[in-house]
């Protein structure tokens, strides 16, 4: 008997295969449990001993089939499973009359804190620290260790959520699709699965029920799940593999009818940049800067600055590379500009709003910039994330000017941004609208909170109607017509690409690997149609009905499996 | 009771990269070797082979340690691994 769970599709695909739940974290121990009947202090002493060594004989082995960075985190976690003061400390709580497992916990739990105390990158190890404790607590209870599951076949990963640091290790030729009962629309989920590739659901509360084994049939265009599918999922899954493949990006995006839309990548170094012009984006809508320097407690240097903008701008000779300024807070901390002790980082001082509280790194990015564009072929154009107002505008604009570049912009994030469009972009060159910022703050839903996916939906007509609003905004500036483009997820979506065009945005910039599809879906709308189409969207009442009208429209999108 | 004093060379401190570079080598030594920073009494040192002691040492980039061994051979050790801590490993 199939059973029916939904949820939001946030990636397209439908695929059938066996459950793999993600490990639940490990729950802690109790404080001071005794020794388990029957053990002796040695006894429990070598069982602690032999825990460590086989979680650090396994990181090992990891880390030997790893490269890169990866290869060098995994040596590093390793060494910390066997280190050797950490064991002494847990044995001696063990002598005490502990058990291994709290004793381990108790132990780790004073380097984790040691470390925090430290402040900065030391304080961001504290989190290697307690996952090392969690392996060792899982391997003496015999538990699955935490982390993407091993197993031959190839399976579609449950879990509740996933954070950046599970999804490191996935593997898209081993994970047929992601299913999450937790997580929205933009969380890290949503996002890794549409750069994979892989059919992904989220928010989908009641497959907490599903197991290891279970069979599943996911759809994640409508956001259903289906335990024990039946004969007509199977003919969905069947249609999906044999869908026509994708004819490949030819560089040049346009309607039916010629009416173009550049279409760009989003990349944060110049080993993205580099895959993104192969890809043949047309440039680039957004580098996000603050990539080059995550993790970094102090601010970079001139020359590191312009060799990490050069590597990007040289791989779009000619072409179009909008540089973002560092955006940093909420989830991208940058230990030498963000406060991590407000309350409430997503309304706190981030983005352009930190050149107030730390005067003088963005005038220095902007130099750094300036000298890397001044000795590249690329036109550049500049931009600042987290812009309220135009007076803010008109200062960044200023700022750009004094440090000799030309294009100055602003990113449209902040509702009041959208509703004083015009005034706003009559202070700048051009505008581009991040909608997972503009969604959370319109809808005022945060973007990591699954209980508020279906809120945190860029097919909300509210978050539609201000992307109008900005275009309007734009076409009426002072001074004459400014570009809008859409830089955030929404632009990766096929069909909300063709609502975005019809509201007047000029360019898309998405990962590079939405590329073929947006590009697709666009080739089979005229202008007039799209415009059409996104009358519909602005009139819904609903995030699903907009989409579900729009999606009608599109039969290709089914051709290709989108 | 050889002593060694040296000065660490990586940018960010000795961070998880470099601790486990030195961590591993340390553990490879025929002696115990001791960690300490500079003008800390010689009884707080801590294991050298410990990543997290490393680590919790907290020291930054021209912080001043103390390396410290007893037995045969103590002063090659020493100096074997106070090149490890002289050197930049973020310079790659």
């Amino acid at each position: 008997m199939s059973q029916l769970f939904s949820g939001v599709g946030v990636s397209a695909g439908r695929v059938i295969g066996p459950v793999r739940r993600m490990p639940e974290p490990i729950a802690a121990p109790a404080d001071g449990a005794p020794l388990p009947a029957g053990a002796s202090i040695e006894s429990e002493s070598a069982r602690l001993a032999e825990a460590t060594a086989a979680v650090a004989a396994g990181l090992k082995a990891r880390a030997a089939s790893a490269t890169g960075d990866a290869a060098a985190v995994l040596k590093a976690t390793a060494l910390m499973a066997s280190d050797r003061t950490l064991l002494k400390s847990a044995t001696k709580l063990v002598a005490s009359g502990t058990c291994a497992e709290s004793a381990i916990w108790e132990a780790a739990d004073a380097v984790a804190t040691q470390l925090g105390a430290l402040g900065g990158y030391m304080a961001e190890r504290a989190t290697d620290v307690l996952d090392v404790r969690a392996r060792i607590v899982a391997h003496l209870r015999g538990t699955p260790a935490p982390g993407i599951p091993d197993s031959d076949e190839p399976f579609v990963l449950c879990a509740v959520d996933l954070a950046p640091a599970d999804t490191a290790t996935l593997d898209p030729a081993r994970v047929l699709g992601l299913v999450t009962s937790d997580g929205g629309p933009q969380s890290h989920t949503a996002i890794i699965a549409r750069s994979l590739g892989l059919p992904a659901i989220v928010a989908a509360r009641d497959t907490t029920s599903l197991v290891d084994g279970d069979l599943i049939f996911i759809d994640g265009i409508d956001g259903t799940v289906v335990r024990d599918p039946g004969t007509e999922e199977s003919a969905l899954a069947e249609s999906y593999a044999s869908r026509e493949a994708l004819p490949g990006f030819d560089g040049s995006g346009a309607l039916a009818d010629g009416h173009l839309v550049p279409l760009l990548a989003n990349v944060g170094s110049g080993a993205d940049a580099v895959a993104a012009a192969a890809a043949g984006a047309q440039g680039v809508g957004l580098l996000r800067t603050e990539f080059c320097f995550l993790g970094r407690d102090i601010e970079p240097s001139h020359q590191e600055q312009v060799a990490a903008y050069a590597a990007v701008f040289d791989a779009f000779d000619e072409a179009k590379v909008v540089v973002r300024t560092l955006d940093a807070g909420a989830d991208k901390p940058l230990p030498f500009l963000t406060d991590d002790t407000e309350p409430n980082p997503a309304l706190g001082v981030r983005g352009y709003r930190t050149d107030s509280a730390v005067p003088g790194v963005l005038a220095r990015q902007l130099d750094a910039i300036a000298e890397a564009a001044a000795g590249s072929g690329a036109e550049v154009w500049t931009m600042a994330p987290m812009i309220s107002t135009p007076a803010e505008a008109a200062a960044f604009a200023a700022l750009c000017t004094a440090a000799g570049l030309k294009v100055p912009g602003v990113m449209v994030e902040v509702p009041s941004a959208a509703l004083l469009a015009r005034a706003l972009t009559s202070e700048v060159a051009f505008a581009s609208i991040g909608t997972n910022d503009l969604t959370q703050y319109t809808m005022a839903a945060d973007r990591q909170l699954g209980a508020l996916a279906e809120l945190n939906d860029p097919w909300q007509p509210a978050v539609l109607h201000l992307v109008k609003a900005t275009c309007d905004g734009g076409a009426a500036a002072r001074g004459g017509f400014r570009p809008v483009g859409v830089c955030g997820e929404a632009a990766a979506d096929p069909a909300l690409a063709v609502v975005l065009v019809g509201l007047g945005v000029t360019t898309l910039s998405m990962n590079r690997r939405a590329l073929p599809a947006v590009a697709a879906i666009l080739k089979t709308v005229d202008l007039p149609l799209a415009r059409r189409l996104a009358e519909i969207a602005l009139d819904a009442d609903s995030a699903e009905a907009a989409r579900a009208a729009v999606r009608t429209a599109l039969p290709e999108l089914d051709l290709y499996g989108l | 009771m050889a002593e060694r004093i040296a000065t660490i060379a990586s940018r960010v401190g000795l961070h998880a990269r470099p601790a486990a570079i030195f961590a591993e080598a340390a553990g490879d030594q025929p002696l115990e070797v001791t960690i300490a920073l500079e003008n800390e009494p010689a009884e707080d040192a801590l294991d050298a082979s410990s990543i997290l002691s490393l680590m919790g040492l907290g020291a930054a980039h021209g912080t001043k340690v103390v390396l410290r061994a007893e037995g045969e051979g103590a002063e090659a050790v020493l100096e074997t691994l106070a090149g490890i801590l002289e050197t930049d490993h973020d310079a790659t």
